[in-house]
């Protein structure tokens, strides 16, 4: 007998909670392969966030550290000045990253830490109930922007990648999104990359994943998808926004 | 142990934490503890450890959670608005179950209040600090000397009981040079012995680790088992130093440098032969009340005496009840005390004559105190002009 697919070693067989059509469980997947692939499971150390991903320490094999919202970068940093050898990674989405933790993003990328972020952006609070994220998109509909983002009150969707493109100690960037097959293998090779940068002491690696949240979009998984593709993309699109990791 | 050597508080605490093992240090500018992160700056790498001035007190003290999550001895300073921004971090911390260091020197507040020395954290120190239901121990060294030496006890007791453990000095003990000896060897953390809940890359094919602080429905038990945790403290850790304890009239209680003013008070008592003694905590949680209830029982009165508007004086109160009375001679906003005022403070409170201090009464209706000096400034800031 053949086995033609299974669950990566580095990922537990615990079922995920995340809402069907959510994004989550295939970037966890994505980072599980990675992991398997770069033989790096037994070295990783990962951080969970506050947020729908706070029970991310269920679903990887590796050692968890669950914190403090925003403060990711900042408890992967303490992780990995203690431990060298380990391969630490921050799992944040929009509001933990780019809103309450944007000093800890920032700062950890001017320190060139040697850490994989994994940022979610699926322009809204999803564990909270559908609020306006700082990537919430211009009219977007959120419940505490019931008429839609109105730049005028609430400014406009800020994009990360971009962002941390101008700090110099930011080495790897790139925005991929996991809605389409071809775009899920592009993901899986970002994320693959971004680890691997850390195995070679390249330094602040982020890979930003689009990612779809029908539940708090109010949409079915296809209108999701096509929200992603029509609305998101122009908003953020999908590249590299910085590789320094050959040099 | 060292040789008896000239040093500033602060370089002393920063020297003790590395001969201890601290091998993470994260922290942010703040006066009057800038000696600390610059000590660290300095010599942390070359004992093999990191350090990293963070971006903010928030960053430093997660950085904290995460070097502690590792088992690594890690530590964080600070000042008091600096401390209050950590608060997140240490409530955390406390969840997680998790050992390190925390060293507050204190200054003036509230807010940005002033970068004197002062003792308005108490509240904040020893009442948990963050959300939620949890204790830090907490450590009040009164010389340049229990600086140097604290940390080391600090990280002992943090590991023993999983638990953030803090130093609550102030900015006089902090910048202020007294001879002083390390009374202990350094300590190789490499030989200390590894923890069996850190997270690490070894893991030999022992189940994952976890370190998490959302508890969902395992809330209740977690913090009962804290709780328990607590109760033992509390039972087996409080410590207190005693000076004419015996046979006093008037019992001084303070702790830090408040209590290095009353000690010129008791000697000078002692040189008019009035009797004075003093009791000073050590640990201000566990705050030691068994002890202090026991002395309450033998004196005609008890001062508390502290740099902050009556704050420690609750403790006292919760612990010798209606036994004495208690008094308070308070120097809030970075005011400094000096022996020969609290003398006289002592004797008022001897007398039963309160001008100028607070006089502490048990009311019906509960714990409350009367404040008997004059307050009568009228009422300020109401609003003028509205139609």
């Amino acid at each position: 007998m053949t086995i033609l697919a299974q669950r990566p070693k580095s990922m537990t067989d615990k079922p995920m909670h995340y809402c069907p059509g959510c994004g989550h469980g295939i970037v966890h997947r994505l980072m599980g392969e990675a992991f398997d692939e770069l033989k790096i499971g037994e070295r990783v150390i990962g951080v969970a966030p506050v947020g729908c991903a706070v029970f991310a320490d269920d679903y990887f094999a590796c050692d968890m550290v669950q914190g403090a919202h925003g403060r990711g970068p900042a408890i992967a940093t303490g992780i990995k000045r203690s431990k060298p050898n380990a391969i630490v990674f921050s799992y944040q989405g929009d509001g933990d990253l780019a809103s309450i933790g944007m000093a800890e993003i920032v700062h950890a990328a001017v320190r060139s830490e040697n850490i994989t972020v994994i940022f979610i952006n699926n322009a809204i609070y999803g564990m909270t109930g559908g609020q306006m994220a700082p990537t919430t998109l211009v009219g977007q509909v959120a419940t505490t922007a019931p008429k839609g983002r109105d730049p005028k009150l609430q400014g406009w969707p800020i994009n990360m990648c971009e962002m941390l493109a101008q700090i110099t100690g930011a080495k790897y960037l790139e925005r991929v999104a996991v809605d389409t097959p071809q775009h899920v293998m592009a993901a899986k090779k970002a994320i693959k990359k971004a680890f691997e940068n850390q195995v070679k002491g390249v330094g602040f690696s982020m890979v930003e994943v689009i990612s779809q949240c029908p539940t708090n979009w109010h949409a079915n998984v296809e209108q999701a998808l096509e929200f992603v593709r029509t609305k998101m993309m122009p908003q953020y699109p999908l590249g590299v926004f910085k590789d320094e990791g050959a040099n | 142990m060292t040789q008896k050597t000239l040093r500033k508080g602060n370089e002393a605490l920063a020297e003790g934490a590395i001969r201890a093992g601290a091998r993470f240090f994260a922290g942010y500018p703040i006066t009057p503890q800038n000696e600390v992160p610059e000590f660290m700056s300095a010599y942390m790498a070359d004992a093999g450890g990191a350090f990293v001035q963070a971006e903010s007190e928030i960053a430093a003290i997660n950085m904290v959670y995460g070097a502690a999550s590792t088992g690594t001895r890690s530590m964080t300073s600070s000042s008091s608005p600096g401390v209050s921004l950590k608060q997140e971090g240490i409530t955390y911390l406390a969840s997680a179950d998790l050992p390190c260091l925390i060293v507050n020197v204190m200054r003036g507040g509230p807010g940005l209040g002033s970068i004197g020395g002062a003792q308005g954290d108490y509240f904040q120190a020893t009442r948990g600090g963050g959300n939620g239901d949890y204790h830090v121990i907490v450590l009040a060294p009164n010389s340049v000397e229990e600086l140097g030496n604290f940390p080391k006890l600090g990280f002992e007791l943090a590991e023993k009981y999983r638990m953030p453990c803090m130093i609550l000095a102030d900015g006089i003990l902090g910048q202020m040079m007294e001879s002083m000896a390390f009374n202990f060897d350094p300590i190789d953390p490499n030989k200390l012995g590894k923890f069996d809940w850190a997270v690490d890359i070894e893991k030999n094919g022992r189940p994952k680790r976890k370190v998490f602080s959302y508890k969902g429905d395992n809330l209740i038990a977690d913090v009962t088992e804290r709780a328990k945790r607590y109760g033992l403290i509390e039972k087996t850790e409080a410590r207190f130093e005693e000076r004419n304890t015996e046979d006093c009239d008037v019992l001084l209680v303070a702790y830090g440098l408040s209590s290095r003013a009353c000690l010129e008070a008791v000697n000078h008592a002692a040189e008019k032969g009035l009797k004075v003694g003093l009791f000073r905590p050590i640990t201000l949680w566990p705050f030691p009340s068994k002890r202090l209830l026991e002395l309450a029982g033998k004196v005609k009165a008890i001062l508390a005496v502290e740099q902050s508007l009556g704050q420690m004086v609750q403790d006292v109160k919760l612990a010798v009840g209606d036994k004495t009375p208690v008094y308070l001679k308070a120097y809030p906003a970075g005011g400094q005390p000096e022996g020969e005022a609290i003398l006289q403070a002592a004797q008022s409170a001897l007398s039963g004559k309160t001008e100028g201090l607070f006089d502490l009464q048990r009311h019906a209706e509960g714990f409350t105190y009367e404040c008997k000096r004059d307050l009568s400034l009228g009422v300020q800031g109401d609003r003028k002009g509205g139609k």
